[in-house]
C-alpha cells in the first residue's frame, strides 16, 4: 500500500473542486473494493476524498414513476427497500446474490458499479496485466481463466465485471446520473461499461474528476416476470460463473417484452437486443427461448478453461426465461430466504 | 467389590463439558498471537519471490530505507553468519533433504518464496517501505506441473516420521489378470492450502539479559523453541515460545514457519520487540496438500470378494526436500485382500514443500480407494455398503494381526440406519426430487490410534485446587477441556477446581498437536500424573489421626465429589484439601512417569474408523451440486466429550465437502505460481454450503491403546467424506467424476 492523503466531503460541490484530473485523487465511499486493491498495490491513490457524507443517501421516486437510487444509499439497504422489494424485485434479488451481508452492508450502490474485475492476475503484481498496466500483456489468455469472458473479450483482456446488481440494472435499463464540475450527465446503463478493446485499462464511460450521484429506474420494473439466476462454484460470497437477468412481459402466453442480462461472461454487463427482439411476440416456450439463447451465444469465444461456460451460459437463460414465466408471488427476499427462494 | 457411582458429580469423561475457554474465546479475552502487544514493538513486512525460479540480482532498498520509520530491511545480502549445516534447521516434522533457511542466498527455489523482510515502526509503514523495496531477477527455466514430469516420478528411499514404506503382498499382477470382474481408474485432484483462519505471525521479544520471549502460532512451542535455539545458537532454556490459543492451523504448523525465523532475527539484531505477521496471500506460500495422481485397480469375484488391489499414486514435492505422505498403505488394511500390489512416487517440482495437511495422506488415498470400491459395486451390481460388509476383515490384513479394537461394522449398521439407506434404491438417476435429481453415496475411513511420548506436570494446593501443564497446544479441537475433564475425574474434584495450561515451552515435554495423537498422549499423562497425586494423598490420608482410611488399600477407596471415600461405606470419608490440611502440606508437585503401555500396544494394529454417508442434490442442467445431508458414523475408542468431538467431526465432515466439492489451489505455470491466493477465490464452503450433519460415535472399549482407551479423532471425519460425495454424485447422475474438486462444469 502506498502513501495517501485524505480528506472527506460535505457537499458534492467540495468534492468535485477537490479532485483534480490526473493527480491520482480517487473518491471513496464503502472502500470494499478500493481498499483491497490498494492493500494488494494494484490501485495506488494518491488521495482519498471520502464521500460517504454527502447527500445522496436516499431512494425517491421520480416524475416518471420510476425510482432514484442516491449512489450513497448501501446495497443492503437498496435490496431491502420496500419500493425495491415491491416494484424492482429483479434488482433486489441480483444485490441479494452479491457478496456477503458484510460487504452488502458496506457498499455503496455508486461504487458497485465501478468495482473492479476480480481476475487473479490483476490482483497480483507479479504477474503481467493490461489493465493494471497498458502494455504488460494478459495472463489470463493463457493462463486459470476459468472466471473469464465469452463475450466480447479482446486479445488485450478477457476479464468480466463482477456486478451482481448490475446485471439487473442493465436489464431494467437503469440510467446513471453523473456530475463533473462543469456539468451533469446522463448516461444509459448499456453505455457506462465498456468493452476493453485495447483499452483494458479503461472500466466505464465516467471520465476522471466525475462523480455518480444516482442510478435512476425506469417506471417498468417488470415486477411480474423476472428472474436472477446466478451460478457460481459456491453457494454464497463467489463471483458468478455465469448470471442471467430476465425482465418479462407475457400477453396471452406470449413474449410482449423481454430483456435479457448476463452477469460473468464478459468485460460489462451483457445484452443482446437483436435477440431479444426476435422474441418478442413469439409464444413463450422453451424452443423459442434457446433461440435466444443461439443468438445471444453465436459469437460466444471460450478459453482453455471457461468453454463451459457458453453451453452453461445457454443453459441459465433458458432456464431463467422458464422461471421468469411461470413465477407466481414470491416471498419478500432476503438473505436468509434468498436460497430457498430460488432452488438451484 | 464395586461401588454405585451414580451419586459420583465429578465424573466429567464421556460428558459434553461446555469449552473451559469458550467464555475467554467468545468475549474476546481469549489472546492469539497477534493480540499481544509490548512498549516499542517494530513490525515486519516480509517481501515474495514474484518468480518461481532463478537468482536475485540486486536489491535496491535505498528508498525504501528512506522512508522515517523504517529500521531495518534484511535479506540474503546483509544477513551473514548463519548456520550452514541443514542439521540446524530440523524441526520436528523434518522432511529428508534439505530444509528451507530464509535469506540464505540469493537462489530462489519457488514463487512468493520471501527474499526480504522490512521492519519499521508501524505495520503500515513496512508494508509501504516494501513496496518500494527494487530487486531484479535472473528468471530460470521452472516445472511445476506434475502432469508434464510424471515421467520423473520416483520412489523415495526415506520418508519424513510416520512414513511407512509402503508394502505389496501376494501377487496382485497374477491375480488381477485371473479376476472374474475388474475395475481401473485414474484420480487426481489439485493442490490444497490449509487456510486457517488466523494468518502466521510471531512476535520475539528480547529481554534485558539476552533471552527470548516469544509468541508463535505453532502446533507445538517445543518444536519452536527447538528451532530458534538452534538456529541462532541460544541455549534452549534462553527461549520462551508461548503460544496459548491458536487460530486453527490443520497441520500448518506443524513446522517453524519463515515469520518465527523472521522475526528473532530481527529482535535478536535490534534488540527490540519485533511482529512479523503474513498476508493472506502469503499464507499460500508455505505447505499445501500436494497435487496427487492415483491409480486404483480393483479385481473381484462376481460375488464382489476382493481378489486383487493395486493402488499407485504419485505426488508432487520440491526440489530440496521429499514430502511423503501414507497415501496406498491404507488399501492394503481396510479390507480382507490376499493379493495388493502399492506403489508411491514423488515429482520433485520448482514449488515449495507440501505440509501435512488433516489426514494426510488418508484423506487422498482413500478418496481414490472408496470411489474405485463404489465402481466395482457397480460393476458388480451390489449395494455399495453390503460390499464393503462381505470384505470386512476383523484383522488386519496387511500386518497379519488383531487391532486392538476395531468397531467399523457398527458404524457400516448405525449409520445406515440413521441415514436410511435402506430406502436406497439402487440404480443411478433413479432419485429424484422435483427438477433435481438425488444421490445417496457412502465411503470408509481409517486412520491410525497414534501415542506419542507426552508428560504433564501437577500441582494440587491445599485449597484442593489443581493445576496441570503440558507443553501440547490447543488448535482449536478442545484439548484444554479434555485434559481439565480427565484431570478432574481422576482426581475426583470439581471441573472448576482444576486449570489445564499449555503452549508454554517452559512446561514438561509433549509433542507437536498433529497426527490426532494429543488426546491419547498428553490425555494418558495427565491421568498418570493425577494417579500419583492420588497415591500421595492417600498415604497422607492415612497419617491422619483416626483416619477413616487407615485400614484400606488406594483400590478400595474412591476419588469423588472432591473427597477420598471408603467403597464399602461412602459415608466414611476425608475431603482433599482437608487431607492437606490436617497434614499441614501447602501443595504436592508430580511429574507423569513414561508408560510401558508401549510394550502391551506392539502386538496390535490401532486404528479409528469411520462410515460415511452422503445426500447430493444436483441440477443437472446447470451443474449446481448440493450436499443435502450427511452421517458421520466414528469408531474411535473412548469420546472424552461428546461436544467438542461432534464439532471437530462436523469441521471435518464440511472439509471433506470442500474437498469434493470447492477447494483447489491453483497452479499457474506460466509462473510457477498459485494464482487464486485469497479467500474470494479460493473457495471453501460457506453456510449456505453446510448441510445437516449427524455425528455418530460407536461404542468402542479398547484397554489397548492407552488405560483411557482413547484413539484421537482429529483426522478421521474427514477421511471418506470426499468419496462419499463423489459417489452420491454418480448416484444422482450415473456420472463418474475423478477429478476433484467437482466443480459444476464437470457436470455438464
Amino acid at each position: 500500500m502506498n502513501r495517501f492523503t485524505f480528506t472527506s466531503a460535505h457537499t458534492i460541490d467540495e468534492a468535485l473542486h477537490e479532485n483534480i484530473p490526473g493527480n491520482g485523487t480517487r473518491f471513496i465511499a464503502g472502500g470494499t473494493n478500493l481498499i483491497d486493491l490498494m492493500r494488494a498495490d494494484v490501485e495506488r491513490p494518491d488521495h482519498l476524498i471520502d464521500i460517504r457524507h454527502l447527500d445522496l443517501q436516499t431512494i425517491t421516486d421520480t416524475e416518471d414513476g420510476g425510482l432514484r437510487l442516491g449512489a450513497l444509499v448501501k446495497n443492503a439497504d437498496t435490496a431491502y427497500d420496500e419500493k425495491v422489494q415491491s416494484r424492482y424485485p429483479l434488482l433486489a434479488k441480483a444485490i441479494l446474490a452479491g457478496a456477503s451481508p458484510q460487504l452488502r452492508n458496506m457498499a455503496t450502490n455508486g461504487g458497485n458499479l465501478l468495482q473492479r474485475t476480480r481476475c487473479y492476475y490483476f490482483y497480483d503484481t507479479a504477474t503481467p496485466c493490461n489493465k493494471r498496466v497498458p502494455g504488460q500483456g494478459c495472463s489470463a489468455v493463457g493462463g486459470y481463466n476459468r472466471m473469464h469472458a465469452i463475450l466480447g473479450a479482446s486479445d488485450h483482456c478477457i476479464a468480466t465485471h463482477p456486478s451482481d446488481m448490475c446485471v439487473a440494472l442493465a436489464a431494467l435499463e437503469a440510467r446513471v446520473v453523473v456530475m463533473g464540475k462543469e456539468s451533469k450527465r446522463v448516461i444509459p446503463f448499456s453505455e457506462f461499461h465498456r468493452l476493453p478493446g485495447d483499452q483494458p485499462h479503461i472500466d466505464s464511460a465516467l471520465l476522471p474528476g466525475e462523480l455518480i450521484t444516482h442510478i435512476e429506474l425506469p417506471a417498468n420494473g417488470f415486477s411480474s416476470h423476472y428472474q436472477y439466476i446466478k451460478l457460481r462454484d459456491r453457494r454464497s460470497y463467489a463471483f458468478a460463473l455465469v448470471s442471467v437477468a430476465v425482465a418479462l412481459t407475457l400477453e396471452d402466453n406470449a413474449v410482449k417484452d423481454v430483456r435479457i442480462a448476463l452477469g460473468g461472461v464478459a468485460h460489462k454487463p451483457w445484452r443482446n437486443t437483436e435477440a431479444e427482439n426476435i422474441l418478442k411476440g413469439k409464444a413463450a416456450e422453451e424452443l423459442n427461448f434457446r433461440n435466444a439463447a443461439d443468438i445471444i451465444l453465436q459469437e460466444a469465444k471460450g478459453y482453455t478453461y471457461n468453454t463451459f461456460k457458453i453451453e452453461l451460459a445457454r443453459r441459465a437463460i433458458v432456464r431463467a426465461l422458464a422461471e421468469a414465466r411461470d413465477l407466481q408471488a414470491p416471498e419478500p427476499l432476503n438473505c436468509y430466504t434468498y436460497n430457498r427462494h430460488h432452488q438451484l | 467389590m464395586t461401588v454405585s457411582m451414580t451419586d459420583t458429580w465429578t465424573n466429567y469423561i464421556g460428558k459434553p463439558v461446555n469449552r473451559v475457554d469458550g467464555v475467554a474465546k467468545v468475549t474476546g479475552t481469549a489472546r492469539y498471537t497477534a493480540e499481544y502487544n509490548v512498549q516499542g514493538l517494530l513490525y515486519g513486512m516480509v517481501i515474495s519471490s514474484p518468480i518461481a525460479r532463478g537468482k536475485i540480482i540486486s536489491i535496491d532498498t535505498s528508498l525504501a530505507l528512506a522512508v522515517q520509520g523504517v529500521k531495518k530491511i534484511y535479506s540474503h545480502e546483509n544477513v551473514k553468519d548463519m548456520p550452514w549445516f541443514d542439521i540446524s534447521y530440523k524441526d520436528m516434522n523434518l522432511l529428508p533433504g534439505s530444509p528451507y533457511r530464509p535469506f540464505y542466498s540469493n537462489e530462489i527455489q519457488f514463487s512468493q518464496q520471501p527474499i526480504a523482510l522490512v521492519i519499521a515502526e508501524s505495520l503500515e509503514l513496512a508494508r509501504y517501505a516494501s513496496t518500494l523495496v527494487r530487486i531484479q531477477y535472473e528468471e530460470d527455466v521452472f516445472e511445476t506441473s506434475l502432469e508434464k514430469n510424471i515421467d520423473k516420478a520416483f520412489t523415495p528411499k526415506k520418508g519424513k516420521a510416520g512414513f511407512q514404506k509402503p508394502k505389496s503382498r501376494g501377487r496382485a499382477d497374477r491375480a488381477l489378470k485371473k479376476a472374474d470382474v475388474k475395475v481401473e481408474a485414474d484420480y487426481y485432484h489439485g493442490a490444497e492450502h490449509h487456510n486457517p483462519m488466523e494468518m502466521f505471525v510471531s512476535m520475539a521479544i528480547y529481554e534485558p539479559d539476552g533471552s527470548l520471549t516469544i509468541y508463535d502460532k505453532t502446533q507445538g512451542v517445543l518444536n519452536s523453541q527447538s528451532y530458534v535455539a538452534r538456529v541462532f545458537d541460544i541455549k534452549h532454556r534462553k527461549v520462551r515460545v508461548l503460544s496459548p490459543y491458536v487460530g486453527g492451523a490443520f497441520g500448518s504448523g506443524l513446522r517453524p514457519q519463515y515469520q518465527l525465523f523472521m522475526a528473532v532475527l530481527a529482535a535478536l539484531d535490534l534488540q527490540q520487540p519485533v511482529r512479523v505477521s503474513l498476508t493472506r496471500q502469503q499464507m499460500f506460500s508455505f505447505g499445501h496438500r500436494p497435487i496427487t495422481w492415483q491409480r486404483l485397480e480393483l479385481g473381484a469375484s462376481r460375488e464382489g470378494m476382493l481378489q486383487a488391489i493395486r493402488h499407485s499414486a504419485i505426488s508432487e514435492t520440491s526440489r530440496f526436500e521429499n514430502y511423503t505422505e501414507n497415501i496406498v498403505n491404507w488399501s492394503g488394511r481396510l479390507y480382507m485382500c490376499d493379493h495388493v500390489k502399492l506403489d508411491y512416487q514423488l515429482v520433485q517440482l520448482d514449488v515449495n514443500s507440501p505440509l501435512d495437511m488433516r489426514a494426510p495422506g488418508a484423506a487422498t488415498g482413500l478418496l481414490a480407494l472408496e470411489c474405485a470400491m463404489d465402481e466395482l459395486a457397480y460393476t458388480l451390481g451390489i449395494d455399495p455398503l453390503e460390499l464393503r460388509m462381505r470384505n470386512y476383515t476383523e484383522r488386519d490384513p496387511e500386518k497379519d494381526r488383531a487391532f486392538s479394537s476395531k468397531n467399523l461394522m457398527d458404524c457400516y449398521k448405525q449409520g445406515a440406519e440413521h441415514f436410511g439407506w435402506e430406502k436406497r434404491s439402487y440404480n443411478a438417476r433413479s432419485m429424484r426430487n422435483g427438477k433435481h435429481l438425488i444421490g445417496w453415496g457412502m465411503a470408509s475411513g481409517i486412520w491410525d490410534a497414534m501415542m506419542m511420548p507426552a508428560r504433564a506436570e501437577a500441582i494440587i494446593t491445599d485449597d484442593g485446587k489443581l493445576t496441570v501443564s503440558s507443553a501440547t497446544s490447543d488448535i482449536g479441537t478442545g484439548t484444554y477441556t479434555i485434559m481439565t475433564q480427565i484431570a478432574a475425574e481422576t482426581l475426583g474434584i470439581p471441573l472448576e477446581d482444576v486449570t489445564f495450561a499449555l503452549g508454554d515451552s517452559k512446561f514438561v515435554f509433549a509433542p507437536y498437536e498433529g497426527g490426532s495423537a494429543t488426546a491419547a498422549s498428553v490425555g494418558t499423562a495427565v491421568w498418570n500424573v493425577c494417579h500419583k497425586l492420588k497415591d500421595e494423598l492417600f498415604s497422607l490420608a492415612k497419617d491422619i489421626e483416626d483416619s477413616p482410611v487407615k485400614k484400606y488399600s488406594i483400590d478400595d477407596v474412591v476419588f469423588a465429589n472432591g473427597k477420598i471415600a471408603c467403597k464399602d461405606n461412602l459415608e466414611q470419608f476425608l475431603f482433599i484439601a482437608d487431607v492437606m490440611q490436617r497434614t499441614h502440606t501447602k501443595s504436592i508437585k508430580k511429574k507423569s512417569a513414561d508408560l510401558a503401555a508401549l510394550i502391551k500396544q506392539m502386538g496390535y494394529s490401532r486404528n479409528t474408523h469411520s462410515a460415511v454417508f452422503a445426500e447430493v442434490k444436483v441440477d443437472e442442467d446447470l451443474g449446481m451440486i448440493s450436499v443435502t445431508r450427511v452421517v458421520s458414523a466414528i469408531a474411535a475408542g473412548n469420546i472424552i466429550n461428546p461436544k467438542t468431538a461432534r464439532s471437530q467431526i462436523m469441521g471435518a465432515v464440511l472439509w471433506g465437502i470442500s474437498m469434493a466439492l470447492h477447494e483447489e489451489s491453483f497452479l499457474d505455470h506460466q509462473f510457477g505460481r498459485f494464482i487464486n491466493h485469497d479467500y474470494a477465490e479460493y473457495h471453501i464452503p460457506v453456510h449456505a454450503d453446510t448441510p445437516e450433519i449427524e455425528v455418530i460415535f460407536v461404542k468402542e472399549d479398547d484397554p489397548v491403546v492407552n488405560p483411557l482407551g482413547i484413539k484421537g479423532i482429529g483426522e478421521i471425519g474427514i477421511i471418506g467424506v470426499a468419496a462419499a460425495v463423489a459417489n452420491a454424485i454418480h448416484h444422482a447422475t450415473g456420472k463418474r467424476v475423478r477429478e476433484f474438486p467437482i466443480t459444476p462444469d464437470k457436470l455438464l
